[in-house]
């Protein structure tokens, strides 16, 4: 194993923690250096990532690849284990893919109060700590990326955020961080139970290994996935612990949304995966139908809260819950489809929805108003261009075949139709959530279309003839373009993702003795 | 030979007249003159104690006293002229400002 | 449907394994178009015409393949595996179809033709070509794909391109109420038939959506009869919306609302007979269900086909009444599916006659409208001497469309009532006779209403451009003569084309034959008497009563959707939601802050109060006796010289007492 192969991971993940560091010593007057830096840092570490995927070897998905395990902390046996296998490296070039477009996108597009250079550091501090979660194998060093994620979230919307930011913010930020003690309580609960080689162990794998083993009590397992999934279920977000969501989302800058939206979230789902589901085998197996009932809920829940919305960003925001409610199905079922459906619709998630929060961004740029009813219609009339982007990707965010949105959700959907009888599941039950899903497909349609009727078609009210709205400019086109193409690619090209994700799926799954 | 008790007695009406003189009067000024008045009253007092006892060492206390009452009287008399440029007035009780 | 055997896995002769170029063309054009439209000469429409009649070229090389009585072919290439299940991209090339990809590349290739005079100066003209290519691409991936994923995708993408060309003209609410109104009820028919879908690759355990392999699975019993007739009803949930089956029929005649040609290309002959294709292709599985499964389609295609033809009765706008006779001649094909393997090639042909006649009256309503500036039969009359073309041509087609001998309706709808007659289904006999009987009424009072008489409307109306004019007499002689590819008489080549299993043996029974003429002259008699005269108002208001308002008001149906479905969703039902959001969950949320608030104000007050006070007490106590003491500091000199004598004093007199 070379050099490169055990620094590549940490070079990518602390490429930008350097970039903050190196902008905050920059003069504050200098806007155009800070802007340029943050473009450089965050590129430079998409590329990295890239070199990752290019030399990922897609032939054994579920091996642990690009790793590097040191000792880091003995007195609590913690260690500085990380790696990408075929779960992670999806979203873990997403996470880089996003917040470099999120750079470009600053650098025209700078919220209300300005302050660039600190707005740029806290979104490079940002991507390291989402980036971290991802490939962390160790569960303290999981735990501290988790949390460094949400004080530069906290600031990106306490500071530029719009009206009810300061409220927003605290919600978002106690309401993560009272999940978060419980799944600490867990981890320390897994860490004290856990036997290796005569030491209590952090590390995943061994943990892992140590469950296959049957090291943990069928109640140890319930009582210690009832704390864990309480921490992730929040930050997926769960109905009914959803509620910090919209608020959040609302409130937050363009690119605070996108983020949050196209990666926190994901960091909720990907704790499942990775952690309650490998460690916690019995436990998942009690929980999944709960989990499976919560999601169901949560797909017409949200679907039909949106069409109550009046605010575009709330409802992009609520129909977020909806499609984390279709990922959160697929998780449920514990089958290879459902996972890799999962994996699947956090990716086309991420793009779509952070497509989707970039162009309200743009939208409220032109009008200053969010409010449905003000814009009033007729934006193909003024703005061509952005009324047919947005109407491409609200349709792709419905569902539709051949673009991104649709295989996520119809594979969950498929998989809920045969849950896995190897974890005890009842089909009857999982059929049941398949067609509530199936009837919140059907309002998500009915919303996105209505929105789009209310803003893209009809005439454009007088208010606006006379206003002089740019279209899409060269730095959106930049931002948004390779969004764009991915949703196309992934639509048509599953394999993307699915060749990538379904080998290390098989290799988890053979924890429930089934595939 | 002069008796010390007569010296004494002189020393202590010298004294007591210094102590009414910084009590008593108002001119700043003449309080510094009354605070001499009471210092040569000790002077008088150690060189007569000096003499009674066969001690040089009283002598040379004497001429300390009067080193320091030199250097205090400087400093006294600048402070007084300061405070007369300040209020056009010399009186101490018109001098309270070191108060709560 | 094909067995394996016959099945050529390599490539096999001719153009046949290169099927999909066909599909994959149009698809090109509308890429093509769109990002290069705006800079072609033209605006772009030469990108679709160039592909759909190459497309169309091809489409007739892979029929004569079938028509020299070649056998089918299937081809495909893996597209992606997530666990169990391996998708492919692929083509299944039958002559069902061959006869599809003829159909669907003429229609659109004449309906292009013709769009170039109809949309001629349309602020979107050149988005309105994408969207038709796309819709061709995408209809062509349904009748090539080989697995049921693939179908879909098409399935849907033409759901998308129907809605995008229904609200073409987006300024009028109207129209985009239309395009979404059609959206949403044919997605309301997708859901089920996506769970149709899961059914089948779960009879495969989820390893394939293969057509093939799951009529080879099925058929051979494996599967059980349970999971299939789940399977054909849900499937059939896809039928009834995308082929405006009753009750989700309610969207297409609000898709009228969209230009002329989408309504001829799209929502008369080629998408809606998707829901129909689909019923034939998976065909195994509605053989192999319960019998019953094949009793409710056939019931369905009876109740609709009736009902849609009454309410063609009473529409005033020309292309509703179109509508309303598409939605009952595809329960007509409907009907021929539930009839078993005779009546789903009879049903076959009919889609196949049926989408030239249609797709002509479509079009030469759009020439009239076009010309008379309206879409109200009331507001035309006479125009057959002002538009001859279009009068011989819509004539034709209304004909066609009627039953008259020897023109191609007659042909097929003859060939449904015979397998009718013969597979013993008394009940849809009657209703497939009476159903030709009322076609011919609305027809004959349309045509009388728009073409006879005096013109009622506004300004010279005058005939069409050629390019319309062309398409209008290339499928008026396709209405006339397409119909003797299944003449019994000539040997019904149609039926050696698409066939289920084995070629069926056609029959000819004279007295069906002249009854279904005796029905549609009856029809076309009735309809000349009552309407030979233009009168105002509608003569059939008088006769019909009560029940001519329940018709105008299509049987209250969109008015009972409105009411108690849409309208307590958008409203009350999703408010509640809303407000159950905001004041149960995240009132929840809030009420956690305000209990934590205020213990935190209590906590506040013990300590400011009581732990603080201590601290602050203290204080206070040595601030007061500081007060108290203050009074001695007065500032003068000589009051403390005197205070530091008499201390000096006293301090002597108590050291010398002690």
């Amino acid at each position: 194993m070379s050099g490169w192969e055990q620094s590549a991971i940490t070079i990518a993940t602390f490429l930008p923690l350097a970039g903050a560091l190196v902008i905050a010593m920059v003069p504050r007057e200098k806007e155009r250096v800070v802007r340029g830096l943050g473009i450089v840092f965050t590129g430079a570490a998409f590329l990295v990532s890239i070199v990752i995927a290019l030399g990922f070897d897609y032939g054994v998905g579920s091996k642990l690849q690009f790793e590097l395990d040191v000792r880091w902390i003995a007195a609590i046996n913690a260690r500085y284990h990380v790696g990408v296998d075929g779960i992670s490296l999806p979203l873990y070039v997403l996470t880089f893919a996003l917040s470099f477009l999120c750079a470009i996108y600053t650098w025209r597009f700078v919220p209300s109060p300005g302050k660039t250079k600190a707005f740029l550091a806290l979104m490079l501090l940002l991507e390291t700590g989402m980036a971290g979660t991802f490939i962390a194998f160790d569960l303290i060093l999981f735990f501290i990326f988790w949390e460094m994620v949400l004080v530069p979230m906290y600031f990106l919307i306490a500071i530029w955020g719009s009206a009810n930011r300061e409220y927003a913010a605290i919600k978002f930020f106690l309401y993560t961080v009272f999940g978060s003690v419980f799944m600490l309580l867990g981890f320390l609960g897994m860490y004290f139970r856990s036997d290796v080689a005569g030491h209590h162990s952090f590390d995943l794998l061994r943990l892992t290994n140590f469950a296959a083993a049957g090291g943990f009590s069928h109640g140890f397992q319930l009582v210690v996935f009832g704390a864990v999934g309480l921490g992730l279920a929040i930050k997926v977000p769960m109905w009914p612990f959803h509620t910090w969501l919209p608020d959040a989302h609302t409130e937050a800058p363009t690119v605070g949304s996108v983020l949050l939206a196209g990666v926190l979230l994901k960091m909720g789902t990907y704790g499942f995966i990775r952690i309650a589901l490998p460690v916690l085998p019995y436990g998942a197996q009690k929980f999944a139908p709960w989990i499976g009932l919560l999601a169901a809920i949560a797909i017409v829940y949200a679907a039909l809260a949106c069409l109550a919305q009046k605010d575009l960003k709330r409802l992009i925001a609520f129909s977020s819950v909806g499609h984390m409610g279709f990922v959160m199905l697929g998780i449920a079922t514990l089958t290879s489809i459902g996972i890799n459906a999962a994996i699947f619709g956090m990716v086309a998630h991420g793009l779509i929805t952070g497509m989707l929060f970039f162009l309200v961004g743009s939208v409220y740029d032109r009008y200053h108003t969010r409010q449905i009813a003000e814009i009033g219609g007729g934006m193909m009339q003024k703005l061509p261009y952005l009324g047919g982007v947005l109407a491409f990707v609200s349709i792709a965010s419905l569902g539709l075949p051949g673009l991104a949105g649709f295989w996520g959700e119809v594979m969950a959907l498929l998989s809920s139709f045969n849950p896995s009888h190897a974890a005890g599941l009842n089909t009857g039950l999982f059929r049941g959530f398949m067609v509530a899903g199936g009837i919140g497909t059907i309002i998500t349609a009915g919303y996105f279309l209505w929105m789009l009727q209310r803003v893209n078609m009809g005439t454009l009210p007088e208010r606006w003839k006379e206003a002089a709205f740019p279209d899409i400019v060269a730095v959106e086109w930049v931002s948004w373009v390779p969004l764009l193409v991915g949703i196309v690619a992934l639509g048509i090209f599953p394999r993307l993702i699915f060749g990538v994700t379904d080998g290390a799926v098989n290799g988890l799954l053979r924890l429930f003795g089934a595939a | 030979m002069i008796r010390l008790p007569l010296v004494l007695f002189f020393s202590a009406v010298l004294f007591s007249t210094g102590v009414y003189g910084v009590l008593a009067r108002r001119n700043g000024v003449l309080v510094l003159m009354s605070i001499e008045l009471m210092l040569n009253a000790v002077n008088v007092n150690l060189v007569a104690f000096s003499q009674y006892v066969r001690d040089i060492g009283g002598q040379v206390f004497a001429l300390f006293v009067i080193a320091v009452a030199a250097a205090e009287v400087g400093i006294g008399l600048a402070i007084v002229i300061l405070i007369f440029r300040n209020r056009e007035s010399i009186n101490v009780d018109e001098v309270s400002l070191l108060k709560w | 449907m094909v067995g394996a055997s016959e099945i050529a896995s390599a490539v096999g002769p001719g153009f046949l394994p290169w099927t999909w170029v066909i599909a994959v063309l149009p698809l090109a054009s509308a890429a093509l178009i769109l990002f290069f439209g705006k800079r072609t000469p033209g605006k772009g429409p030469v990108y679709g015409i160039a592909a759909v009649g190459t497309g169309w070229v091809l489409s007739l090389v892979v029929l004569w393949h079938f028509v020299q009585g070649g056998g089918p072919l299937e081809r495909s290439v893996a597209w992606f595996q997530v666990g169990p299940l391996h998708m492919e991209l692929g083509e299944l090339v039958d002559g069902l179809t061959a006869v599809m990809l003829v159909v669907v590349t003429s229609i659109s290739l004449a309906v292009q033709v013709y769009s170039l005079g109809y949309m001629k100066g349309d602020a979107r003209y050149t988005w309105f070509y994408v969207a038709l290519s796309l819709f061709t691409a995408a209809m062509l991936n349904v009748v090539t794909a080989n697995n049921l994923f693939q179908l879909l995708v098409g399935w849907e993408v033409m759901g998308l391109c129907s809605y995008l060309l229904i609200g073409h003209w987006w300024e009028e609410k109207v129209n985009s109420n239309a395009a979404i109104k059609a959206f949403i009820t044919t997605r309301i028919g997708d859901v089920p038939f996506l769970f149709g879908i899961f059914a089948l690759t779960f009879a495969t355990g989820f390893t394939t959506s293969n057509i093939r392999v799951i009529a080879e699975r099925i058929s051979s019993g494996e599967v059980s009869t349970m999971l299939v007739a789940a399977a054909a009803l849900l499937l059939f949930g896809g039928t009834m919306g995308k082929s405006a089956q009753f009750p989700l029929h309610v969207w297409l005649p609000d898709a009228m609302q969209g230009p002329t040609p989408v309504s001829a290309l799209i929502h008369a002959a080629t998408m809606v007979t998707a829901g129909v294709y689909l019923v034939g292709r998976l065909f195994d599985v509605f053989v192999h269900a319960n019998a019953h499964v094949l009793q409710y389609v056939g019931v369905i295609g009876g109740i609709t086909m009736l009902g849609a033809a009454l309410l063609a009765f009473v529409q005033d706008d020309i292309k509703r009444v179109l509508a309303y006779s598409t939605i009952s001649q595809l329960a007509y094909m409907v009907a021929g599916m539930s009839m078993g393997p005779a009546g789903r090639t009879a049903g076959f042909f009919h889609l196949f006659t049926h989408a030239f006649f249609k797709a002509l009256l479509f079009l030469g309503a759009g020439s009239v409208i076009h010309s008379a500036h309206s879409n109200n039969m009331s507001e035309m009359g006479g125009l057959r001497k002002n538009m001859p073309v279009t009068f011989w041509t819509f004539a034709i087609g209304a004909a066609a469309l009627a039953g008259v001998f020897p023109l191609a309706g007659f042909w097929s709808k003859d060939e449904l009532l015979t397998v009718a007659q013969e597979n013993g289904h008394p009940v849809l006999f009657v209703v497939l006779l009476g159903t030709a009987l009322l076609t011919a009424f609305y027809m004959t009072r349309a045509v009388w209403m728009t073409f006879f008489g005096e013109y009622r409307g506004q300004g010279h109306p005058h005939e069409s451009p050629v390019s319309m004019t062309g398409p209008l007499v290339a499928l008026a002689a396709a209405s006339a003569g397409v119909g003797f590819l299944g003449a019994p008489q000539l040997g019904a080549v149609f039926g050696k084309w698409v066939f289920y299993q084995e070629a069926e043996k056609a029959v000819f029974v004279p007295w069906v034959a002249l009854a279904s003429t005796a029905a549609a002259l009856f029809g076309i008699l009735a309809g000349y008497s009552l309407y030979k005269r233009y009168r105002e108002p509608d003569p059939l208001r008088a006769y019909a009563g009560a029940v001519y308002g329940v018709l105008e008001n299509k049987y209250y149906m969109d008015d009972f959707y409105m009411r108690w479905i849409i309208r307590p969703i958008q409203y009350p039902v999703a408010v509640a939601v809303n407000w159950s959001n905001q004041r149960i969950l995240d009132g929840a949320v809030n009420g956690v802050a305000v209990v934590t608030r205020a213990s935190a104000w209590v906590v506040n007050l013990f300590d400011q109060r009581v732990v603080d006070g201590a601290v602050n007490e203290a204080a206070e106590i040595t601030g007061e006796t500081g007060g108290v003491l203050r009074a001695l500091q007065t500032g003068n000199v000589q009051w403390y010289a005197a205070l530091l004598f008499i201390g000096v004093v006293v301090a002597a007199v108590l050291i010398t007492r002690a």
